[in-house]
């Protein structure tokens, strides 16, 4: 079939018989380098642009806007894939808290009129340091840290 | 100049020191030298047997550290040397008999003028709890078996209840009530059951506790503590309710709590037992074999129909809320992003568990309107899921396109080696 | 074209030294024969090596190497970054495909006796190589910092404690103390994209360089063929011929890995626990099976000695062997070929089967 071919770039192609086109052949390969070439790269390009969200949201995330609460009032946000419950006690201070009851997992709610978290599955109660007073919880509920960046109130994780 | 009159300022200062501390020492020394003269720990403890024991125990009772000696309960004077110590005319009292014990401790700990000395926030109406309890009552009819103060407190060593040593520690309490109710040969005679220690044991409750949550109850929770008595028929939602408070409302409410009432079953024990209170399963409510609805009803009746559609609530919201949690178990681990379909699963998990309270209202309407919408809550989940799976599509043809790429370039080069190999 | 493409060589030519590039294109030549498919693994994987440092980059800009951080950026990577899936999932996938081409590599080799003189160092800077590689395994599984990458790592480096005498020591080397920790995470991190790349190019250009300095090995059998005219002597130009041939092979793996990345991304797992018990089931990568499940069979002591440490033993002398193969089988570079090495070889690779086998199916 080919014996010591020495070099191809010498020879004048189209001599022989190929089954396609020396200008075919080059067209196909050309296509398919390129193509591939951007095939790999868009990937790439999209990976390193970084994300919306520049943090994985685990950690910290935007839970409400300074404007949003009134205070004796409360959000549930997401946090991760858990939801969580930002507090604006009586007196203005934020505080926040995983929202899922130590008991069963219920997710707790807060009750202005009693000013403390109450979890509606069993009638259990945390106070607003997320200690629980009364009812099946076992446990405390994990509090998080609350920054107010500008118009942001930025709930984090404890490493 | 000026050094020399800084130096002579500081062994001014010095001096000073060395006054202050000399008067502390001697001030010290005066305390320490003087402990509190006490003949009869002096002498008991040198004594063997059940004389040398309450003394050498002491040290380790409350009464010892809040600075209450012997004579302060047994009387006689502490200062004596002499055999006289022990004498009536120093107001000796001597050990109190059993029946005696309960006013032996009352004299102090049921006068909230002494009490209030020591610890103001401190219940003074323990004695007269104690007898309206079933031992006090046995102990005043001549029964000396029943358990008196000393027999759950211990004696001379005795710890303050928020001790974890003491015997009346959440932890303990079990055991030291077991000590007699568990023994079946010291209840001979008193026709009750001596197992329900160990029933306990088995329950969700003891399992709680011996978990450290301190607050779970324990024999003390439901039958008092010094007015330990059995609740009584009628009672028995009001204790289960201090804690299961939702669960209480919903019964006195629901058809069984008139209805039981009316029949002298006692509420929630007919289904969740006394003291083997096991952690209980969706299986109790419904039609199937093991349902405990089928205990008093029968097919036909307006119960079995209640519990048929109950049951078929909570398992069609179980089996909703386990599909959802399946698929987006699959779509996390192909790398999906479906946590805010995860936040949203977890109201129909709030749901289940609301249901399973729901339960106690008896009444179907109630119950099927929390499961149905934890089912809609799930299914919202579910197709949240399947949308996430959707995007795997959308991968492969990602993938398809950059594959037919490569088929190019694969098929490019080999006509490029077969042309050049031909053309030598 | 052609001009400017002449007058760049020539350019690079006089700062490289007279015609160095067109000569050596020229001459490197691939031996044909009917074992000639053997001659492409080298190059595989070397090409699956470009694409994990290449990916390896990539996850860097995401990834944190520490006990709080690391699940949680690997998750980031996975769900918030573009192809972040696909990036993690190919540096997986292609590792694993490295490794098991890094094996056919080595087994072709042996069995072709290409070890033979004059190519001694090509095997044993080879053989380095593949330790390396291993070792790029066992430091990277770790890294995710899931419960099974943890605990596989805790019963890994638990075996290093029983060398004897400075077990206790290579185990507080490697996990940064004594126990599994974030320590253990960074350190075996520090491993994992420093030192290992590091050693792994500086014996990657030994080895290729032997390689281009010694040419192609010709088994045996076909040398003698030729020699006696039985078969005639052929070969094809390197450059472009052979590089064509590999780049065809190098998309079609390009082309494999995507698709297990799109069809299989590879699992996270749960996060790493290290106050928890293990999960049922552990075991180490399928490269270290066939180790694993050789020291399941051993009893507890054998004549008084630690069987882990007599196991380990075992494998550190058959490694020796291997490593030492072109020293000992030295005959056959005289041309004689030794029965005793090729049945060696296929004990060796059906060892490593059967208990692989053995110990998934187990």
């Amino acid at each position: 079939m080919m014996s010591d071919t020495g070099s191809g770039k010498s020879a004048a192609g189209g001599e022989g018989k190929p089954d396609l086109g020396r200008r075919w052949v080059n067209l196909l390969l050309g296509t398919g380098i390129i193509s591939t070439i951007a095939a790999f790269i868009y990937p790439a390009i999209r990976y390193v642009i970084p994300p919306p969200v520049s943090e994985s949201t685990n950690l910290s995330v935007v839970a409400a806007k300074v404007a949003e609460l009134k205070t004796n009032s409360a959000k549930v946000f997401r946090f991760g894939s858990e939801p969580a419950i930002l507090i604006r006690a009586a007196d203005g201070q934020y505080r926040a808290f995983t929202a899922v009851c130590t008991h069963l997992g219920c997710t707790v709610q807060y009750r202005p009129d009693l000013h403390e978290i109450w979890c509606p599955c069993h009638n259990g109660t945390y106070d607003l340091q997320g200690r629980n007073i009364s009812g099946p919880p076992p446990r405390p509920l994990a509090q998080f840290q609350v920054h107010i960046q500008g118009e942001d109130i930025v709930v984090v994780r404890n490493a | 100049m000026r050094i020399m009159k800084r130096s002579s300022n500081i062994n001014r200062r010095a001096r000073g020191c060395v006054i202050i501390v000399a008067v502390m020492l001697w001030a010290l020394n005066a305390v320490a030298a003087a402990p509190p003269k006490d003949s009869c720990i002096a002498c008991h403890s040198t004594l063997p047997g059940q004389y040398g024991q309450p003394a050498k125990l002491f040290s380790a009772d409350i009464h010892h550290q809040v600075g209450l000696s012997c004579a302060d309960c047994h009387g006689g004077d502490r200062n004596d040397d002499s055999m006289n110590a022990m004498s009536p005319s120093k107001g000796f009292r001597g050990a109190p008999t059993k029946a005696q014990i309960p006013e032996f401790c009352g004299r102090c700990h049921s006068d909230p003028s002494y009490m209030r000395k020591f610890n103001p926030g401190l219940r003074t109406d323990q004695v007269s709890e104690y007898l309206t309890s079933v031992h006090g009552k046995r102990l005043k009819q001549g029964d000396s078996k029943v358990a008196v103060c000393v027999d759950c407190h211990s004696v001379h060593n005795i710890r303050a209840p928020s001790d974890p040593r003491a015997p009346v520690y959440p932890t303990n309490v079990a055991e030291t009530c077991a000590r007699c109710h568990a023994d079946a040969n010291y209840m001979k005679g008193y026709r009750i059951p001596t197992n329900q220690y160990a029933l306990y044991k088995k329950s969700v409750h003891a399992a709680v506790l011996a978990g450290g949550d301190t607050s779970a109850p324990t024999c003390s929770t439901c039958h008092g503590n010094h007015g330990a008595t059995p609740p009584g028929v009628s009672s028995v939602a009001n204790v289960c309710g201090t804690c299961h408070a939702m669960n209480e409302q919903l019964f006195e409410k629901s058809p069984h709590g008139a209805a039981f009432a009316k029949m002298g079953l006692p509420g929630c024990v007919q289904c969740h037992s006394n003291h083997e209170i096991v952690k209980p399963a969706d299986s109790w409510v419904g039609t199937d074999p093991k349902s405990l609805c089928l205990t008093c009803h029968v097919k036909g009746d307006n119960g079995y129909a209640a519990a048929q559609a109950i049951g078929g609530g909570l398992d069609k919201l179980k089996a909703a809320y386990h599909d959802a949690d399946a698929v987006l178990d699959t779509a996390e681990r192909s790398g999906m992003e479906v946590s805010s379909a995860r936040v949203e699963l977890s109201s129909a998990h709030s749901d289940l568990i609301k249901a399973r309270v729901a339960v106690h209202s008896f009444n179907a309407a109630d119950v099927l309107k929390i499961t149905n919408q934890g089912v809609d809550t799930s299914h919202k989940a579910y197709e949240a899921g399947i949308a996430a799976l959707h995007e795997r599509n959308y991968r492969r043809k990602g993938l398809a396109i950059a594959l037919i790429a490569i088929v190019i370039a694969i098929s490019g080069l080999y006509f490029k080696i077969r042309q050049m190999e031909r053309s030598t | 074209m052609a001009g400017l493409k002449r007058r760049f060589v020539d350019w690079l030519d006089e700062r490289l030294g007279g015609g160095s590039i067109e000569e050596f294109l020229r001459h490197k030549k691939v031996p044909i024969h009917r074992h000639t498919i053997w001659y492409y693994f080298g190059g595989m994987a070397l090409f699956l090596f470009v694409i994990q440092v290449l990916t390896g980059i990539l996850l860097l800009m995401y990834y944190r190497p520490t006990a709080s951080g690391a699940f949680e950026s690997v998750q980031f990577i996975m769900t918030q970054v573009k192809f972040g899936w696909l990036i993690r999932s190919i540096h997986s996938w292609s590792a694993n495909l490295m490794i098991l081409i890094v094996f056919i590599h080595m087994f072709s080799v042996y069995f072709l006796k290409a070890y033979r003189k004059p190519r001694e160092l090509t095997w044993v800077s080879g053989m380095l190589l593949f330790f390396i590689v291993l070792a790029f395994g066992f430091s990277g599984y770790l890294l995710p910092w899931n419960t099974l990458a943890f605990f596989a790592t805790k019963v890994g480096t638990d075996m290093a404690g029983f060398v004897p005498f400075i077990g206790k020591w290579i185990l507080v080397f490697l996990r940064g103390g004594n126990e599994v920790t974030g320590a253990t995470l960074t350190r075996f991190f520090g491993f994992h994209v420093a030192v290992l790349p590091g050693l792994a190019t500086l014996l990657l250009a030994l080895h290729l360089l032997l390689v281009q300095r010694l040419g192609m090995s010709v088994p045996p059998g076909v040398e003698k063929k030729i020699k006696e005219g039985q078969e005639p002597e052929r070969s094809m130009p390197f450059f472009p011929n052979f590089l064509l041939r590999d780049i065809m092979g190098w998309y079609g793996a390009l082309g494999v890995l995507g698709a297990l990345a799109a069809i299989f991304p590879w699992e996270l797992g749960t996060k790493a626990n290290p106050f928890g018990s293990a999960p049922a089931g552990i075991h180490p990568e399928w490269y270290f099976l066939f180790m694993y499940q050789t020291l399941k069979y051993l009893p507890a002591k054998i004549f008084f000695i630690n069987s882990e440490l007599l196991g380990l033993m075992g494998f550190g002398i058959a490694g020796a062997i291997w490593v030492l193969v072109p020293f000992l089988d030295y005959k056959t570079g005289f041309g004689k070929v030794t029965r005793f090495f090729t049945g060696l070889g296929i004990f060796a690779l059906g060892y490593i089967i059967v208990m692989s086998v053995l110990a998934l199916v187990g």
